[in-house]
């Protein structure tokens, strides 16, 4: 069999497509719903409704949504640019950090500053310390030629082992009795509640106003233009005079400075302290998210919440009829090939010969 | 200092070196091919996983050791002829593969675990490998076998990429696909191959670590290893010699961080000593970028008659 690009799109594959990917993750996950001998009907609609089926239900999907909205978005742009970050794990961890060090350690004691002024610089530290643990790969990409994919993903391990020596050391909690955790942020540098009794919080809004102000700067600037042509073809972007060092670099400040402040966001509105265990792999999830939206800003916000939707949701099925957690984990995955497949079988067709 | 020679003169620190190695230099060779032929493999972490999880599960099933080693061989090339259909047959995006990949595995593993073994508090254990304390050699007869193929594997492999035709086509495939298909070689075929026996390596590898480093299957058992062997095969330069010395590298720096921790009397936090072999391999890939001979058609999807 080989592919041969399709010359005009085909109604019949657009709409076949997706049908067919949803169709391929259900018998997926339903096999194995099977497996664990479980009854399927019932599994789903727990599932669905411990996703989405309640204000209280809804109000965590979102929360889990926002740094996932926030890593999807940081993989997205760097992606579209052709700079392969896998490291937004890790630039995570360092906004936390960050944030904790600005709002928590100097703010706690040491600057006497007011509230709105030490909010605004810990987004900053956070977004800064993200963007520049990004920019160290980018350049070595850009100058070097070393492959940035390895070196983000060192760098994971890095900040990790950072981390876990600042909780022992200068950010540990000493009021925590030896539980590795950082000191708390400030009270008043903590974002308020958008729902009362629940733990949503107002960095939704900041998460979804990123992704409308990242699909504005892809679509309307001259700088979305240049990380279209650069991830479109280098050679020919230099060519056309589009600044290619320099389009590196903005790629990945705004792709670290967003994954830097999906932890200072968790911290602020969800942990409030810093914890070894504070991402359960968002980084990684923000790679299928950007591609499950097929790398469209907008699209981000949607596909978040479907993954935090099936992370939760699988949460409360598992207590009800005894299918593993782990099941949300393999729908996503089914769910990613299977859109892979059905996007390029758009584009695509198949010869057999 | 003197706590420095005494972990060093100390011969079981060697021991646990080449323990720490063994499943790095069989994963790192499983790279290497695939990267060799042209594709890169972010799915190791994950068949890793499940090379774990399936060779420990035959074995607990009954199945003699080396055949829980066959069965994460398999579950290694099924994965792996995922990603060739993917990458090579649909000509996806590498990296997006491999991860989905690592996703799936990783899931579909720990699922299996929990449905299998619903409510156990203690994990369930094998009986693992033994030493071969019959070689008479040191150190190495304190290895248990699969720690001797890894050490063969390596001139194995070496043997297979530089003096065999089937190498030379791998190379091939992963320098210049376009010159390749022009020989009469089918890339496809090739990368294949290729991509199903270095995942069959990597599911290996994962199965060293129930079936020899430990006896029972834990979460978060691999932990990175798996993204280990991706910077290990760049440090090494895609060469199966340098590979092996990279892994031991590592597992060096990784051994001597345990001891230094475990005597307690360290100047600097133990996190320091477990950084190192990763800002080591960054400078390393810093330092050889300007001679990299990386495969030239590395992460280059190719689609036939498309340029």
């Amino acid at each position: 069999m080989r592919l041969e690009k399709r010359q005009h799109s085909s109604a019949l594959a657009m709409v076949l497509a997706p049908i067919g990917a949803v169709a391929f993750t259900l018998l997926v996950s339903t096999l194995l719903v099977l497996w664990a001998g479980a009854p399927v009907g019932q599994t789903y609609a727990l599932l669905a409704q411990g996703a989405y089926g309640s204000v209280f239900a809804l109000s965590e999907t979102l929360t889990r949504a926002i740094p996932l909205m926030l890593t999807g978005l940081a993989a997205t742009v760097a992606f579209k640019a052709k700079l392969f970050n896998i490291g937004a794990e890790g630039q995570l961890y360092v906004g936390a950090m960050a944030a904790v060090a600005v709002g928590g350690m100097h703010g706690g004691a040491g600057w006497d500053l007011p509230p709105a002024l030490s909010f605004v610089l810990m987004l900053l530290a956070a977004a800064l310390a993200g963007a520049l643990l990004l920019l160290g790969p980018a350049l070595m990409k850009a100058r070097l030629g070393v492959d940035e994919v390895v070196t983000t993903l060192l760098l994971n391990f890095i900040v990790l082992l950072l981390v876990s020596l600042m909780l022992d050391g200068p950010m540990k909690d000493p009021t925590a009795m030896g539980w590795p955790q950082s000191v708390a942020l400030r009270g008043e540098l903590e974002l308020s509640k958008l729902i009362p009794q629940t733990r949503l919080h107002t960095g939704l809004l900041g998460a979804v106003a990123l992704a409308v102000a990242l699909w504005a700067l892809m679509k309307y600037t001259v700088l979305g233009f240049d990380i279209r042509a650069l991830g479109a073809n280098p050679r020919a972007a230099a060519f056309a005079g589009v600044p290619v060092t320099r389009t590196v670099v903005m790629v990945a400040l705004l792709s670290g400075g967003l994954a830097g402040l999906a932890g200072a966001i968790e911290v602020a509105g969800r942990t409030s302290y810093l914890t070894l265990d504070m991402s359960p792999g968002y980084g990684y999830s923000g790679i299928v998210i950007a591609m499950l939206a097929a790398l469209h800003p907008l699209a981000v916000v949607v596909a978040s919440v479907f993954v935090a939707g099936m992370l939760v949701g699988a949460d409360s099925m598992s207590r009800a009829v005894g299918v593993p957690t782990f099941i949300a984990d393999v729908i996503v995955a089914a769910s990613l090939i299977s859109v892979l497949v059905a996007t390029l079988l758009t584009q695509y067709r198949v010869r057999w010969r | 200092m003197s706590d420095f020679l005494d972990i060093l003169t100390n011969p079981s620190f060697w021991v646990a070196v080449l323990r720490i190695a063994t499943p790095l230099i069989v994963g790192t060779l499983g790279v290497l091919l695939c990267e060799r032929a042209g594709v890169l493999n972010l799915g190791i972490e994950g068949i890793m996983v499940a090379g774990a999880f399936t060779g420990w599960l035959a074995v607990y099933v009954g199945a003699p050791l080396w055949g829980g080693v066959l069965v994460a061989a398999l579950t290694g090339a099924v994965l792996g002829l995922l990603h060739a259909f993917l990458t090579v047959v649909l000509a996806l995006s590498q990296h997006v593969s491999g991860l989905g990949i690592t996703l799936l595995a990783t899931a579909l593993s720990y699922y299996g675990y929990r449905v299998s073994f619903p409510k156990v508090s203690t994990p369930p254990t094998i009986t693992p490998f033994q030493e071969m304390g019959w070689l008479g050699l040191p150190i190495l007869s304190q290895q248990t076998p699969l720690t001797l193929l890894a050490l063969v594997a390596v001139p194995v492999v070496a043997y297979m990429l530089y003096r065999t035709p089937v190498g030379l086509a791998v190379r091939m495939v992963g320098e210049n696909p376009q010159a390749a298909e022009g020989q009469g070689v089918s890339v496809v075929a090739v990368r294949t191959s290729a991509i199903v026996l270095g995942s069959a390596l990597m599911g290996v590898a994962g199965s060293f670590l129930t079936l020899s480093a430990f006896n029972a299957f834990f979460f978060n058992m691999v932990n990175g290893r798996g993204w280990i062997c991706v910077a290990l095969v760049v440090f090494a330069s895609w060469r199966p010699g340098k590979a092996l010395l990279g892994a031991l590298l590592f597992a060096f720096f990784d051994a001597l961080q345990l001891r230094l921790q475990q005597s307690g009397t360290t100047v600097l936090p133990y996190q320091m000593y477990l950084m190192l072999p990763y800002v080591l391999s960054i400078l390393a890939l810093v330092l050889v970028a300007r001679r990299a001979s990386y495969p030239q058609a590395l992460m280059k999807p190719y689609r036939k008659g498309e340029r």
